[in-house]
C-alpha cells in the first residue's frame, strides 16, 4: 500500500488532538477494499471528542415501535459544533434516533422510547417538556426535500412566523439572513418573495429546506439522508454546506454513503442489527479511527464494504 | 383474420359502446329539455313572477333555489368542514370515530323524501316555523352536513404526510400546521366537494315538498331588506318552492294553460345550472389546485 491509496480530502480539524491520525493509521481492511477512498489530509490530525461540549446526551436509549424494540440500549454524547455521522445497514434504526432527539417519533402511533435524551442539560422526555418546544431547538431536514407550496419568502418565513414574529423588518432580516447562511442567496435574491419553493431544482429545494430549518435559530440540525434524492453536484453543494454550518450549529446526519460520512464528519457512530433485530450502537469514535483503524471487525467489515 | 384478434376487436367495440352509451344518455336528457323549453324560454321567462292564466314565468321560484342553496351552504360549510378536520386530524381509530362514520354512511342513505318527514316534524311542527326557507335549509343541511364532512375529510387527509412533518419539525403546533398547512392544500379538494355539494342540493326535491312549501310570495322587492318581513326576498321565514319542487308540483295537479312548457323550461333551467356546477366544480377544483402548489 502506497500513499496513494489514501485520498486527499479537506477536514479541518476541530480541536487540538492527543491522536494524530495521518495516513500510516490506514488499516489493512481498507487497503483490500480501495473502493473506500478515506479521506485524512496527512497534516489534518483527529478530532478528540473529550475537548468538545456534549450537547446531546443519550443514555440508554430503547426504542419500540408497539411491541418490538426498533433500538436496543444506545448510549452516545453528541459533541456541539461538529458533524456527527450515523452510519450503518438499512432498518439499523439509524434514522428513528435521530428522530428522537426533536421528538418527532411521538407523531408514530405505537411509539415509545425509554432512557434519556439530554439536550443542553435537560432531558427532552421530561414529562414538563412540550415536543413543540423542542423542535424548535432542534430542526430536521428531511430525505426527500420538502418546500411548502408557498414563496421562497413565505417558506424561510414559516417557523418564525408561528413562533410569534411578527415584525416585517425582523422577519425581512431573519430570511435574508437565513437563505444567505444556506448558500442560497445568490440563485434566488432577484425574485425570492415571488417565486414559489417548488419551482426549484431538487438541490436548490433542498437548501430552502436549511435555509427554512436555519430561520427557527435551532441549536442542532438534524439531517435525514440530506443529499440522497440529489444529483452528484448539489450534493457536494450540500456538503459544503454543512461544513459551513458545523461552525455555528451542532448537525447529526444519517448516511447510508460512507465517502459522504467521510467527507463531512467529525465523529462516526456505526450502527447495526442486533439478533433480536433491534439496532445496536457497535462503534463510536472519530470519523478518522472509524474509518482507517475500527476497533470492532463488524465496523471494519462494514466500511470496507463486505456487508451492509 | 386469427379468431383472437376478431375478438379483440369485438371487445374493443363492446366496451367503446357502453362508454358512449352514457355519453348519448346525457346528450339526450340535455337535448330534450332544451329543445322542450324552445318557444318558452326567454329572457321574460326568467325575470316574471308564475301567473295562472298566462305564460307567466319562475323569476320567484328561481330565486328561492339559489336562496335556500346559499343558505344551507352558509350552515353547512362550516360545520362539514370543521367536521372533516376533526375526523381527519383528531378522530383516530376509537370508538367515537366509528360511530360517527357508520352515522353519515346511513344518514346518506335515508330516502330524502324521509328526510322531508322528519323536518316537517321538527321545524315545520315542533319549532314553529311553518313551511319556510329555513326549515328547508335545514332539513337539506341533515343529509348534506355527513355528506360535507366526508369530502372535507378525503379532502384533508389527501394532504401529504410529508407537508405536515415539515411543518411540525419546525416546531408549528398541530393546530398551526392545520391552519397554515394542511387546510390550505385541502381546499382545492374541499371546495370541489362544496360544488358537488351544491349540485345536489339545488335539485333536490323531496326534502323541500314538505318543509320549504309549494307556494311562494311574488312580486319580490331586492330593496326591502326586511329579513322579518315575509314579502321580501331576502327572509327566510316564508314558503319558498323551488324550482324542483315547481316541477313536481306542476306535473302532479296538471292544473292551467302552459303547465307542461313551463315544467320542461324549469327542467331545462335545472338541468343547465346543476351541470355548470359540475363543470365549474372541476374547472375552479383545477385551477386552485395550479394556485396551491405554485405550479405552472
Amino acid at each position: 500500500m502506497t500513499e496513494n491509496d489514501v485520498t486527499v480530502a479537506e477536514m479541518p480539524p476541530l480541536t487540538d488532538s492527543t491522536q494524530p491520525a495521518d495516513a500510516s493509521s490506514v488499516s489493512p481492511s481498507a487497503a483490500s477494499a480501495p473502493q473506500i477512498r478515506i479521506a485524512v489530509q496527512p497534516s489534518a490530525r483527529a478530532q478528540d471528542s473529550r475537548n468538545l461540549e456534549t450537547r446531546i446526551a443519550v443514555k440508554d436509549l430503547n426504542i419500540y415501535y408497539g411491541p418490538k424494540r426498533a433500538v436496543r440500549d444506545v448510549t452516545m454524547d453528541i459533541p456541539a459544533n461538529a458533524v456527527t455521522a450515523f452510519i450503518g445497514p438499512s432498518g439499523c434504526g439509524k434514522s428513528s434516533i435521530l428522530r428522537c432527539f426533536d421528538r418527532m417519533n411521538d407523531l408514530i402511533p405505537g411509539a415509545r422510547i425509554t432512557g434519556q435524551v439530554v439536550l443542553n442539560g435537560e432531558d427532552i422526555y421530561d414529562k414538563g417538556v412540550l415536543p413543540v418546544e423542542v423542535r424548535r431547538r432542534v430542526g430536521l431536514v428531511f430525505q426527500r426535500p420538502n418546500p411548502f407550496p408557498m414563496t421562497i419568502y413565505d417558506n424561510v418565513a414559516y417557523g418564525p412566523r408561528r413562533h410569534g414574529v411578527k415584525d416585517r423588518a425582523r422577519l425581512d432580516e431573519i430570511v435574508e439572513g437565513s437563505i444567505k447562511r444556506a448558500a442560497l442567496w445568490d440563485e434566488v435574491k432577484d425574485d425570492y418573495r415571488k417565486k414559489s419553493g417548488l419551482a426549484l431544482s431538487g438541490g436548490q429545494q433542498q437548501r430552502l429546506c436549511i435555509a427554512r430549518t436555519l430561520a427557527t435559530e435551532p441549536d442542532v440540525i438534524l439531517m435525514d439522508e440530506p443529499a440522497s434524492a440529489l444529483d452528484p453536484i448539489s450534493t457536494l453543494k450540500i456538503e459544503e454546506l454543512i461544513e459551513e454550518l458545523r461552525q455555528r450549529y451542532t448537525i447529526v446526519i444519517v448516511t447510508h454513503n460512507m465517502q459522504q460520512a467521510s467527507r463531512v464528519s467529525q465523529m462516526t457512530a456505526f450502527f447495526t442489527l442486533g439478533q433480536d433485530r433491534a439496532g445496536v450502537l457497535i462503534e463510536y469514535a472519530e470519523t478518522a479511527q472509524i474509518f482507517t483503524n475500527p476497533r470492532q471487525q463488524l465496523t471494519e467489515d462494514y466500511v470496507s464494504g463486505r456487508f451492509g | 383474420m386469427r379468431r383472437s384478434l376478431v375478438w379483440d376487436r369485438v371487445a374493443t367495440g363492446v366496451f367503446w359502446a357502453i362508454g358512449v352509451f352514457v355519453v348519448a344518455i346525457l346528450g339526450a336528457i340535455i337535448l330534450h329539455f332544451l329543445l322542450a323549453s324552445m318557444g318558452t324560454i326567454s329572457l321574460d321567462f326568467l325575470t316574471s313572477d308564475p301567473s295562472r292564466t298566462n305564460l307567466g314565468g319562475v323569476a320567484p321560484i328561481l330565486w328561492n333555489s339559489v336562496y335556500i342553496l346559499a343558505l344551507t351552504l352558509l350552515i353547512t360549510v362550516p360545520l362539514g368542514t370543521i367536521g372533516g378536520i376533526y375526523m381527519a386530524e383528531y378522530a383516530g381509530d376509537g370508538r367515537l370515530p366509528n360511530l360517527i362514520r357508520l352515522s353519515q354512511e346511513l344518514i346518506s342513505s335515508v330516502p330524502s323524501i324521509v328526510v322531508g318527514l322528519f323536518g316537517l316534524a321538527l321545524f315545520v311542527i315542533a319549532f314553529g316555523w311553518s313551511f319556510s326557507a329555513i326549515s328547508g335549509a335545514l332539513a337539506l343541511t341533515v343529509f348534506n352536513l355527513p355528506l360535507m364532512m366526508r369530502l372535507a375529510e378525503q379532502a384533508l387527509r389527501a394532504v401529504p404526510q410529508d407537508e405536515r412533518d415539515a411543518s411540525l419539525a419546525l416546531g408549528a403546533t398541530k393546530w398551526q400546521t392545520i391552519r397554515h398547512v394542511v387546510l390550505p392544500l385541502a381546499i382545492p379538494g374541499i371546495v370541489t366537494g362544496i360544488i358537488l355539494t351544491a349540485g345536489r342540493i339545488f335539485g333536490e326535491a323531496a326534502a323541500l315538498i314538505f318543509t320549504a312549501g309549494l307556494s311562494t310570495p311574488g312580486g319580490y322587492d331586492f330593496s326591502n331588506l326586511n329579513v322579518t318581513d315575509p314579502r321580501s326576498p331576502w327572509s327566510p321565514f316564508h314558503t319558498s318552492t323551488t324550482l324542483s319542487v315547481y316541477i313536481w308540483k306542476l306535473n302532479s295537479e296538471g292544473l292551467g294553460n302552459f303547465v307542461h312548457q313551463i315544467a320542461d323550461t324549469s327542467a331545462a333551467i335545472l338541468v343547465v345550472a346543476v351541470l355548470a356546477f359540475n363543470l365549474f366544480a372541476r374547472g375552479l377544483g383545477r385551477a386552485l389546485q395550479r394556485h396551491t402548489t405554485g405550479s405552472r
